[in-house]
């Protein structure tokens, strides 16, 4: 347990500070953005498909059991991450053209 | 010198993230914000594709993952653009459920890979997995709340509580985490089949977590779910000592976890009250009073009053959202205003589904920013109000909220229509809102019922106003 601790130091720092980073980064929105900024959020945590994507890429051939699963998680991860940015963006686009 | 490059793209993949949240809460640069995490979200996809690597090795199964990259992408943006204004928040409920089921496969295939290697006898270590536990169980839950979520918002699924419930999802999480912390600590061979048990009662816990929670609080909820879904990413990114997963997963379940408790603070109720208490559902007590008797309004009536109105202040609720009414609120609003009418919308900041929710819509329909105003400027205004339009709000408006300690709404932020001259309130019947509470507004001597669907009430009044 501590081995691992040390080992990830560095990485319990990053989680740390991008707490407070994302506290100050939202601390002051108003209210209108409220449902754009959730959308918003929602897609970045599709970043997730990253690691899909990792165990996609490093299963072999004969695992049956990560090829689905990992094909199955990298389709769920591009919808987040795609369906998430483009309904932002389309709520978004509403707000502009109000000029 | 690859590696470099990949350390690069991440690099630029989470300033993005945070430079993208920071301009999405500014309304002149939110939509360049979310394409700027869009394309620092694609550098780090491709970066991974091509350029990443574990020990010496690339990935391999090209095919593979374009297939599936390309599924994704058709599927998301189809749904993305069909789906109607109304429908918004339970698309993006479901969204973070895939996201959720994302990260709980990975941990299914990564604990999958080690179960092998503890029975060829390798040593395991629990840091790595307890990474894998939570990432499962967080993703889990996050995506079977979600679907739950998802369903009740598009109206598949009814309000569910029965006696002792709280008590019971107690005990499930309390076996999720003792089964899990067996399982980490003991790093149990023979045990290995205990995951999926862990995995299905994380199931089960998602599901009578949201299940009885009430409509109305679902805003909250999902905003909830999608930090939780933040947090299993950045589960994944420690699995992987991936940096950029870690840091956009950080980010949205701490940005995710503010938003839920500034959706609370609208409301007026801490957060545990909108998990345990069931909104509606245990508290029959001052909704079975006996009201009185309410007075209808005609279309025309209602026409000749806002005609010659000083002030009309029109409150938009989830009803306007659901007939799709919008577009001719807009229309009737430009009417007034043509006739000298100053016409303003009071917007309460839950108003419809989510935070915004009526913003998001009222520009849709090409609404002047400043005519919306926020709930204490309208507040201000009722008094000097000659006519308030209520359009399928219903709980925004209940002064119970003030008045009545029983209710369960009482000590929510409302607006206080009661205060201009006459109120008109546009309802499909006399069934009470979505938080299933009596409304003693409608029985107020300064109210009157205006009874349909709010898209054709509206063009019937806009018709009507025309030939005044």
């Amino acid at each position: 347990m501590f081995s691992w601790l040390s080992l990830h130091q560095e990485m319990i720092y990053i989680v740390i500070l991008s707490v407070f980073l994302g506290i100050e980064v939202i601390g002051r929105v108003p209210s209108v953005l409220h449902t754009p900024l959730m959308s918003g959020a929602n897609a970045i945590h599709g970043v997730v498909i990253i690691g899909a994507i990792i165990v996609m890429g490093k299963a072999e051939s004969n695992n049956l059991l990560a090829l689905t699963l990992g094909f199955l998680a990298v389709i769920l991860g591009t919808l987040n991450v795609v369906g998430g940015f483009v309904v932002t963006d389309r709520m978004l686009e509403m707000f502009k053209k109000k000029k | 010198m690859e590696l470099n490059i990949l350390i690069i793209c991440y690099l630029i993949g989470s300033v993005t993230f945070i430079i993208g949240l920071k301009m999405l809460s500014h309304p002149e640069s939110a939509r360049k914000g979310n394409l700027i995490a869009a394309a620092g979200m694609a550098i780090s996809i491709l970066g991974t594709i091509f350029l990443y690597e574990e020990q010496g090795i690339k990935l391999g199964n090209y095919i593979w993952i374009f297939a599936a990259l390309i599924i994704g992408t058709v599927l998301g943006t189809i749904a993305a653009k069909k789906v109607k204004m109304t429908a918004m928040p339970e698309m993006v409920s479901l969204f973070n459920g895939m996201g959720g089921a994302c990260a709980a496969l990975i941990s299914i295939v990564e604990f999958d890979h080690l179960n092998h290697q503890i029975q060829l006898g390798g040593a395991v270590n629990s840091g790595t997995l307890l990474i894998i536990f939570a990432g499962l169980i967080i993703g889990t839950i996050s995506f079977a709340g979600s679907m739950v979520a998802w369903a009740k918002l598009n109206g598949r699924i009814k309000d569910f509580a029965f006696n002792g419930q709280h008590i019971m999802n107690l005990v499930i999480f309390a076996v999720i985490i003792c089964l899990s912390a067996y399982l980490i600590i003991s790093g149990d061979p023979a045990a290995g089949s205990l995951f999926y048990l862990v995995f299905v009662l994380s199931i089960i816990y998602g599901l009578f977590f949201v299940l009885p929670i009430g409509g109305a609080d679902m805003p909250v909820v999902i905003s909830l779910l999608n930090s939780f879904t933040g947090v299993a990413a950045a589960f994944g990114g420690f699995l992987y000592d991936n940096p950029v997963m870690l840091t956009g997963g950080i980010l949205v379940g701490s940005a995710g976890t503010i938003l839920t408790i500034l959706m609370c603070k609208a409301m007026n109720r801490p957060l545990s009250n909108v998990l345990i208490g069931s909104f509606g559902g245990s508290s029959t007590g001052s909704a079975s009073k006996d009201q009185g008797a309410y007075k209808e309004i005609s279309i025309s009536d209602s026409a000749v009053v806002m005609s010659y109105a000083k002030k009309v202040m029109i409150v938009p609720g989830y009803g306007l959202a659901v007939a799709q009414a919008q577009h001719v609120c807009h229309e009737l609003e430009k009417l007034l205003s043509d006739k000298g009418v100053e016409v303003n919308y009071a917007i309460h900041p839950v108003a419809g589904r989510m935070p915004g929710h009526m913003n998001v819509l009222l520009a849709e329909a090409d609404v002047d920013y400043a005519r919306l105003l926020e709930m204490e400027l309208a507040n201000e205004e009722f008094p000097q109000t000659d006519v308030v339009l209520v359009l399928g709000a219903n709980d925004v408006v209940n002064p119970a909220a003030k008045t009545d300690p029983g209710s369960p709404i009482y000590g929510m932020p409302v607006l206080d229509v009661e205060l201009s001259k006459l109120v008109i309130i546009n309802k499909r019947s006399m069934n009470p809102g979505y938080a299933g509470i009596e409304n003693e507004l409608f029985f107020q001597p300064k109210s009157s019922m205006l009874f349909g669907d709010a898209k054709s009430v509206l063009q019937k009044l806009v018709a009507e106003i025309k030939t005044l």
